[in-house]
């Protein structure tokens, strides 16, 4: 019975391991693009390359069109607010217009070159490559407007040293994005290594299980996900918006097999995440107030790279005796790299490694002081506002990086200017001529808008929100950073939480009456004593 | 009159009381911990523990109400102004001049006015305060919505003020035992069961035939 059992088993076994070994033979996809002999050619250019995309994905560069990757350009739905790259003004390099060759390297196009005309319009402008390819050596020119390099000259968006990219092994390995089509540019966002989001670093590329629980290798203990699996697309839109984001998420998992056009948590892991025990539903309770993000990214800026924390502007411009640029490198991360705490070009600098969060209620709703808005320079202003509170009953309390900058503005109309601070051919660019008046004037002519030509430096604050790095769970934040005096939310409003006003009016009187009925009782067994022994008595 | 020992506490009753002190305790140092007073347990940990002493504790007192009302025991809470003032002159000064307590156990009466009247604010203000506060507090998530913050802001410190309050109560409450016959004597019988009472010889005859489980046989 027993040896029927057991070769019953391992001819189920062996059955099974067959029935994988063939689904292994079998491609994925029901395309291999390397077949397609029209992608089998000496491509010069990017756009030869999107044609020949374009002859079988006949609808794609009509979708490309439509997605905020290609238009930079986003009417909030909620504040009306014309928001996107085209439009902001951020406390990093500033704005897009006036630099755009530099900025538009990471535009999903080609040729991008002036933020005052819409994208180029031709079918063959979009970059299908920077997304697609799979060959892992395309890439995008720094300072080429969205142009791969085509020789090993200058450099890359990720900074590396240029390399002369083979379109033709590109366009063969095409497929679905992988991490590193999305974080060459996003990893990389504010001109460096996790410079602005302090959650998107190349850590990311093939992160430790701490540092990233979803994107870390199933071999590593993770579940080995890529960008897309969570921030799922739709005709070329994704899920998932900094400008309008999705809070908090009662939908949840949905119903069963309901396929979800959002990058939420909740999504997956559904409205009561935490096993239903004692422990579990207390901290289910929790999902009411806080965003799981909240607990589950105890720190950013994890893995081994800093995010740039501060940046101060109005410092930048100082040279050295022989008129030359110069620079410091005073902070040294945790592996041991230097990195620029001050630099002519830019000022000075200040960086952050596993960096506790700012916590505020948000909605979802990012307000942009935008050129348009009225600032109070005597304040620090905020570049972002995030927008939420308790009673609205869709905030949830979020962790944020909060990035200090000190940035120029136009000191009489008390507006954020637009700067041009790359272009080394012109006799404006701050980097290359170190003059903000020039500089902003550029910025404002580039941008088409007046300035007074008078400016200032402001300080200000600029809020990104926390969503990746999910730690594990026994690294969630400890019940206590926040349960106590002083914890991690004691500035955020409208929050009871105990342990954190142990002597608050009632807590004082309770101490108090506590304490005078131990006082009362050594008075009252004092006098007990004393009395005896001079009445001389014992009433036992 | 005859002095017996006689089982004034039985079986279920001084379960009842050490099984109180045993989670009245847990209570009292989970939940200072939880409110900041000390940081001597993990705050996760404090929680659960809270919770389940506490949800041992209303389990308890529902079984304690029941044997209350069908012993007929519930009479012993009643309090009586009678002799009250006696009690509260003894505490006062009496005490001090080495005098006998001016209450004499009885049989049907094993509280002294005082103590009624103690038990009498406990059981019907403090205790359903708390746990009526705790009940909330614990399934705030069910009754909540987000304008929820002023009420469980009053919940938590009702709660709080209550706990504060049985807090003194311990005190004193362990403190009086050392008062008269002394802390072992007065401890003895909520252990044993059996406490030395002031029989009428009816009651001792009624004990002697219809329970004489809970007379001792006097000592020759």
């Amino acid at each position: 019975m027993y040896l029927k059992r057991a070769v019953f088993g391992l001819a189920i076994t062996l059955g099974a391991a067959n029935f994988a070994a063939a689904q292994e033979e079998v491609s994925k996809s029901t395309a291999d693009h390397s077949k397609f002999e029209i992608l089998q050619k000496d491509f010069q250019s990017g756009p030869e390359v999107t044609e020949a995309c374009l002859t079988c994905h006949t609808e794609a560069d009509d979708q490309m069109m439509h997605s905020i990757h290609f238009t930079w350009d986003y009417e909030h739905p909620e504040t009306g607010q014309r928001l996107g790259k085209k439009n902001v003004i951020n406390a990093f390099c500033g704005s897009v217009a006036g630099n755009e060759p530099r900025c538009t390297s990471c535009h999903a196009g080609y040729g991008w070159d002036d933020m005052s005309q819409e994208p180029p319009k031709e079918a063959n402008a979009k970059d299908c490559l920077v997304c697609h390819d799979k060959s892992d050596q395309y890439t995008k020119l720094a300072t080429g407007a969205g142009h791969p390099p085509m020789e090993a000259k200058g450099k890359t968006i990720t900074g590396q040293k240029a390399w002369a990219v083979d379109l033709k092994k590109a366009a063969m390995s095409v497929g679905m994005p992988d991490r590193d089509n999305c974080g060459n540019c996003h990893f990389y966002g504010g001109g460096g290594d996790n410079v602005k989001h302090g959650d998107l670093s190349s850590a990311l590329y093939n992160p430790t299980h701490d540092v990233d629980v979803h994107m870390s290798s199933v071999e590593e203990g993770g579940e080995g996900m890529v960008c897309a699996d969570c921030h799922v697309s739709d005709r070329h839109q994704w899920a998932g918006s900094r400008y309008n984001v999705l809070a908090s998420d009662p939908h949840g998992t949905g119903k069963p097999g309901e396929a979800r056009h959002a990058a939420s948590c909740q999504s997956c892991h559904g409205t009561e995440p935490h096993p239903t025990n004692i422990k579990g539903l207390k901290l289910n309770d929790h999902t009411d107030t806080l965003a799981c993000q909240s607990c589950h990214i105890p720190e950013y800026a994890r893995g081994g790279v800093p995010t740039k924390s501060m940046w101060d502007w109005s410092t930048a411009g100082k040279l050295d005796e022989n008129g030359k640029p110069i620079h410091e490198d005073d902070y040294v991360s945790s592996t041991g790299k230097h990195l620029h705490t001050y630099l002519s070009t830019k000022g000075n600098f200040d960086y952050q490694e596993d960096a506790t969060p700012y916590y505020a209620w948000f909605d979802g709703q990012v307000e942009y002081t935008t050129y348009d808005r009225k600032i109070d320079p005597t304040q620090t202003v905020d570049v972002n506002v995030i927008h939420g509170n308790r009673e609205d009953g869709k905030s949830r309390i979020w962790p944020f990086k909060r990035m200090e900058g000190r940035q120029a503005y136009d000191s009489a109309n008390n507006n954020f200017v637009y700067t041009h601070v790359w272009g080394p051919t012109t006799d404006t660019a701050f980097w290359t001529n170190f003059d903000w008046a020039k500089a902003i004037d550029a910025g404002m002519k580039a941008a088409d808008k007046p300035y007074s030509g008078e400016f200032g430096f402001v300080d200000t604050y600029m809020y990104w929100p926390i969503t990746h790095m999910v730690a594990p769970a026994e690294d969630a934040v400890d019940c206590v950073e926040c349960h106590q005096e002083d914890g991690r939310l004691a500035n955020v409003a409208g929050v009871f939480m105990p342990g954190t006003n142990t002597n608050g009016p009632v807590g004082l009187l309770g101490k108090a009456l506590v304490l005078l009925t131990l006082m009362g009782v050594i008075a009252h067994a004092l006098i007990r004593t004393f009395s005896r022994k001079s009445n001389g008595g014992h009433h036992d | 009159m005859t002095k017996r020992i006689v089982k004034v506490y039985p079986r279920f009753e001084r379960f009842w009381h050490w099984m109180q002190v045993l989670l009245i305790m847990t209570l009292m140092v989970t939940g200072m911990g939880l409110n900041g007073v000390h940081s001597m347990i993990p705050f996760g940990p404090a929680v659960m523990l809270h919770t389940i002493a506490a949800l041992a504790l209303l389990a308890l007192w529902i079984f304690a109400t029941f044997w209350l009302f069908t012993t007929g025991t519930w009479k012993q809470f009643i309090p009586k102004i009678e002799g009250m003032l006696s009690v509260a002159r003894f505490y006062a000064y009496g005490v001090f001049k080495g005098e006998e307590h001016p209450y004499e156990k009885l049989f049907w009466r094993k509280h002294n006015p005082l103590q009624a009247l103690t038990y009498f604010f406990l059981k019907w203000f403090i205790f359903p305060a708390i746990w009526v506060t705790g009940i909330l507090y614990l399934t705030y998530n069910f009754w909540s919505d987000s304008n929820s913050v002023l009420a469980i802001t009053i919940i938590a410190n009702l709660h709080l003020f209550a706990a504060y309050v049985i807090g003194a109560f311990i005190i004193v409450h362990i403190y009086l035992l050392t008062v008269g016959h002394g802390f072992r004597q007065h401890v003895k019988p909520m252990v044993t069961g059996y406490d030395e009472i002031d029989l009428t010889p009816e009651q001792e005859a009624y004990l002697e035939t219809n329970e004489p489980g809970r007379l001792k046989p006097v000592e020759s």
